[in-house]
C-alpha cells in the first residue's frame, strides 16, 4: 500500500508497487488528462507534476511516490475554471489533436512555478523533452509565453511578443 | 615584512610574464585558402573545441561555457574573430602560442583547463588550419563571465609557477613505423588534438595530468571517464571495428551508447573525416590491447532472482521504472539497443556513471533520433537511485557490491550542479 496526495487529495493505493503512476492515475482514479503515448518515457504525453517537478507517469512506480505529492492537469483547473497556463494555451489555440497538451502544460506550470522569469532558451531546453507530433509547437511555445506573463513573469528575451 | 613581500610578488610578476604579441587588424577571411579552412573545421571537430567554447542554444565557439574544477569555476574563452572580445585581433603567431604555451595575446597565463599540454603536440600545418578556420568565422561579440576561483588563483602569474611544476616537457614521440600509419595518425592525434587522457587519466594535486598513469581512468564533469588502458573495465573487447562505431555512431551495440561529456565528443567525430576517427579507433584498440575482455569475453549471467532477493525495493523499481525499455525482451532491446550488462558502468569499481545515466538521462549523441534516455533526476529519490542501482548491479554487474550508494547519488547531484 502506498500513502501519496494527488490533487491535494490524501490516497491509499493498493496494489502492484511497480506499477506506474500512469495506469493508476487512468485506470484507478479516472484521472484521465495524463496520456498514454509510448510507455517508454521518450514523448511526455504522460507527463505530471511530482513535487512540483515534471516526471513521466509511464515510467514512474508507484513505489517510488510514498509521501509526495502528484499534481495532474485536473489539479490546475477546470473547463469551467482554467488555470493560468490552461487559459494561455486556450487563448492561443496551442492544440491540435491535443494528445501531447496535458504534458505540455504540466511542463509548463512546472517551469513558471520554478522560475517566472525564464530565458527563451530556458523556456525551450524545458519544453523540449515533449514531443507534439501535429507540430503545433510555435503556438505552444507563444502559450507557454502568454502564461508567463499571465502568471505575473515573462520570458526575459522572447523570440516573439506577447500580443 | 609586507613591503618584502609585495617586492618578491612584484619580481615573481614579472619573472613569470609573458611578452604580449602585437595585436593585428582581423585578416580578411577571403585571404585564407578555402582547402585550408575546410580542413581547419575537420580538426576542430576532431579537437572537440566547441565542448568547451560555446553554451548550448549559444553560438557557436562564442565562449562562456562553465567549466567546473576542484578551484572553482572557469567560463570557456570566445575563440570568434571579435576583435575585442575574441581572438579576431590576434596573429597566427599568437595563437600558435597559446595553443603550445598556453599564454594569451596580451602575455597573460592561460588556465590548464585549456589543455595546452596536450595540444602542443599539434603541427604547424594542422595550427595555420585551425587558425584559418576559427579566423574565417562570424565574429561574434561576447565577453564570457569572470572566473570564480579561489584565492590566489585568479592571479594569473602563479601559473607560470604551475607550468614550472606541472607542465611535462616531452618532445616528439618516436616515430612506431611497424604499427602502421594509421596507428601513428591515430596516436598523433589522440595524444595531441583530441586530447583524449584529459579526461580518461588520473589528476594530481595540482590537476595535473598524471603521465605515468596516462589513461588508467578520469574524471570529466562529474562523470568518471573509464580506462583506455589493460585497466579498461569493458567486458566485450574494444576493437578497433567497434571503437570506429562508437566514435562515429554513438553506440557501439556490443558496449552502450556515449553518454555524459562523451556525447558531444561522438557528435563531432561523426562529422570529422572517416580515416582520423579510424585512426584514432586503430589507436585506442592499441592501448586496450591487454585489457581483459581482449584476452577473452566473458559469459555475462543474469542473477536476477539473487538480486531480486537481496534488493526487493530496488527491484520493484526497476520493474516500473527501468523495464519497458531495459528488461531482456523489451522492444527497445530488440530494436537493438545494447543489454545493460555489456556497458562498463555496472563493471566498473565506482558507481559514478551509472549513478549519472540515472540522474540525468541521455542526450541524443550524434543524430536527434536517438538514443535517449529520459532524466530520472527529479522521479526518484537518492535512495530509490541507490536502491535500483544496487539491484542492477547484483543483477549484471561484476565486482562486489558498491557502498554508500546513496551517498553516491547525493555526490553526483552535487557535482552536477544540482
Amino acid at each position: 500500500m502506498i500513502e501519496l496526495t494527488i490533487n491535494g487529495t490524501r490516497r491509499r493505493i493498493e496494489g502492484d508497487p511497480a506499477e506506474p503512476l500512469l495506469y493508476v492515475l487512468r485506470d484507478n482514479l479516472r484521472l484521465h488528462a495524463a496520456k498514454f503515448g509510448c510507455g517508454l518515457g521518450q514523448c511526455g504525453s504522460c507527463t505530471v507534476l511530482v513535487d512540483g517537478k515534471p516526471v513521466q507517469s509511464c515510467i514512474t512506480p508507484m513505489a517510488a511516490l510514498a509521501g509526495r505529492e502528484v499534481m495532474t492537469v485536473e489539479g490546475l483547473g477546470s473547463a469551467n475554471s482554467p488555470g493560468s497556463v490552461q487559459q494561455a494555451f486556450i487563448d492561443e489555440q496551442a492544440a491540435q489533436c491535443g494528445y501531447c497538451i496535458p504534458g505540455m502544460i504540466a511542463r509548463a506550470e512546472a517551469l513558471l512555478r520554478a522560475d517566472p522569469r525564464p530565458s527563451e532558451a530556458a523556456m525551450r531546453a524545458a519544453m523540449r523533452p515533449s514531443l507534439c507530433r501535429c507540430g503545433t509547437h510555435m503556438r505552444i511555445l507563444r502559450a507557454v509565453r502568454r502564461a508567463a506573463v499571465a502568471m505575473g513573469g515573462g520570458i526575459v528575451d522572447p523570440a516573439e511578443p506577447v500580443s | 615584512m609586507a613591503l618584502a613581500l609585495v617586492a618578491v610578488l612584484a619580481i615573481f610578476a614579472l619573472w613569470a610574464r609573458a611578452p604580449t604579441i602585437a595585436a593585428i587588424e582581423r585578416p580578411d577571411p577571403a585571404s585564407f585558402d578555402r582547402s585550408e579552412v575546410v580542413r581547419g573545421a575537420a580538426l576542430a571537430r576532431i579537437g572537440n573545441c566547441a565542448s568547451c567554447h560555446s553554451v548550448a542554444g549559444g553560438r557557436v565557439y562564442a565562449g562562456g561555457t562553465p567549466i567546473e574544477t576542484p578551484f572553482g569555476t572557469i567560463f570557456g574563452s570566445n575563440i570568434t574573430p571579435d576583435p575585442e572580445t575574441g581572438i579576431g585581433a590576434w596573429s597566427y603567431e599568437a595563437f600558435a602560442r597559446s595553443m603550445r604555451e598556453g599564454v594569451g595575446r596580451d602575455g597573460s597565463h592561460l588556465y590548464p583547463a585549456f589543455p595546452y599540454d596536450r595540444l602542443r603536440h599539434t603541427s604547424d600545418a594542422d595550427l595555420r588550419a585551425l587558425y584559418a578556420f576559427l579566423m574565417t568565422r562570424d565574429a561574434v561579440r561576447a565577453e564570457p563571465p569572470a572566473n570564480a576561483l579561489i584565492p590566489p588563483l585568479g592571479w594569473r602569474p602563479v601559473l607560470a609557477g604551475w607550468k614550472l611544476l606541472a607542465l611535462p616537457r616531452t618532445g616528439p614521440q618516436a616515430p612506431q613505423p611497424q604499427l602502421g600509419a594509421l596507428w601513428e595518425r591515430g596516436r598523433y592525434l589522440g595524444e595531441g588534438l583530441a586530447h583524449c587522457a584529459s579526461c580518461h587519466s588520473p589528476r594530481g594535486l595540482l590537476q595535473q595530468e598524471v603521465r605515468e598513469q596516462a589513461y588508467a581512468g578520469g574524471w570529466s564533469d562529474g562523470w568518471y571517464a573509464p580506462p583506455l588502458d589493460a585497466s579498461s573495465p569493458a567486458v566485450r573487447e574494444w576493437t578497433a571495428e567497434r571503437l570506429y562505431a562508437y566514435l562515429r555512431t554513438g553506440l557501439s551495440t556490443a558496449h552502450a551508447a556515449a553518454a555524459g561529456p562523451m556525447g558531444p565528443v561522438t557528435h563531432n567525430l561523426a562529422r570529422a573525416p572517416e580515416r582520423d576517427v579510424r585512426a584514432l579507433a586503430t589507436y585506442y584498440a592499441w592501448t586496450m590491447r591487454e585489457a581483459r575482455a581482449a584476452r577473452s569475453e566473458p559469459v555475462l549471467p543474469d542473477r536476477g532472482a539473487v538480486a531480486a532477493r537481496a534488493h526487493p525495493a530496488g527491484a520493484a523499481l526497476f520493474r516500473g521504472a527501468c523495464a519497458a525499455c531495459h528488461e531482456p525482451g523489451a522492444p527497445m532491446m530488440v530494436a537493438g539497443r545494447p543489454d545493460l550488462r555489456l556497458g562498463s558502468p555496472l563493471h566498473q569499481d565506482n558507481p559514478r556513471d551509472t549513478v549519472q545515466i540515472i540522474l540525468q538521462g541521455l542526450e541524443p549523441p550524434v543524430e536527434p533520433n536517438g538514443p535517449y534516455m529520459p532524466a530520472y533526476a527529479d522521479t526518484l529519490t537518492d535512495t530509490q537511485i541507490a536502491a535500483v542501482t544496487a539491484y542492477m548491479r547484483a543483477r549484471w554487474g561484476s565486482g562486489p557490491e558498491w557502498g554508500d550508494l546513496e551517498k553516491a547519488v547525493a555526490d553526483a547531484r552535487a557535482e552536477s550542479g544540482e
